[in-house]
């Protein structure tokens, strides 16, 4: 019993690619088809495929500095609370200071025309972001959002 | 890249999607563009855009460093409103020009 409400309360999936600006696009793509369970607005599907792309972007570009690597993204969405956990996870370089990579128009990689907006649209888009990162091991960016409660009239 | 060269005005037609996989071949082949032709203005046309991130906020910013030393300038044009929202957001509208279109 418990065991069956659990089981259709939450949804998770996890996928590992290779770390490829090709992938970039995959990612986003599907994250989104697994969040349609919920029903979301056209707007909050929009603002995780901009959080999840830019994460993903950051593994590539600043984790694994273009090279080989393996990207693990999770989402687990919880039907009741309409919130949806999404964790992209690098064994790449890591960042020594965290804070400073969090301030707006601040990038490390200014040749490559980084905006340095990354983590301030995750955070614009997603309701909270948390950045766990150790120098030498690798980053996980964890984020939630929690979608819009559909009112549903009959009539 | 889908472009066109009117006098010295490139218009970019961005894809349907500008992340940082496509953001490189669009800012290699404008500069290549903006050199040859002696751009000024750059306008990029969101006509066919319904996603972009923060990689395509750079390849604005640098086409705006490029032509903005010769008094050039760079526009939007045809942005929808989740495109407005997002170059708003990055403060790239202090920069550009967004051009509204009259309603219809």
């Amino acid at each position: 019993m418990s065991q069956a409400e659990g089981t259709t309360k939450t949804n998770e999936m996890e996928i590992i690619f290779d770390s490829k600006s090709e992938n970039e696009g995959f990612a986003r793509v599907a994250v989104a088809a697994f969040l349609t369970q919920l029903d979301p607005l056209l707007e909050e599907v929009s603002d995780v495929k901009t959080a999840v792309s830019e994460a993903v972007t950051n593994a590539v570009i600043h984790g694994y500095r273009g090279g080989e690597g393996k990207i693990r993204l999770s989402c687990r969405l919880d039907k009741e609370s309409r919130k949806i956990y999404i964790e992209v996870e690098d064994k790449g370089v890591g960042i020594e200071d965290v804070e400073k990579a969090r301030e707006p128009m601040f990038t490390t990689r200014p040749e490559l025309e980084r905006s340095g907006m990354g983590f301030a649209f995750m955070e614009a888009f997603m309701d909270d972001v948390e950045v766990e990162s150790t120098p030498g091991e690798g980053t996980c960016i964890k984020m939630y959002k929690r979608f819009e409660e559909w009112i549903t009239q009959s009539l | 890249m889908q472009y066109q060269v009117e006098e010295n005005c490139l218009t970019i037609f961005l894809p349907q999607e500008v992340d940082h996989h496509n953001a490189e071949d669009i800012r290699k082949e404008a500069d290549k563009v903006i050199e040859q032709k002696h751009i000024r203005y750059v306008i990029f046309d969101f006509a066919g855009t319904n996603f972009m991130d923060s990689s395509g906020i750079g390849v604005i910013m640098g086409r705006y460093r490029q032509v903005y030393l010769m008094g050039g300038e760079v526009w939007a044009v045809h942005a929808n409103d989740r495109m407005k929202r997002i170059l708003r957001m990055s403060g790239v509208t202090k920069i550009m020009q967004v051009f509204e279109e009259e309603k219809k």
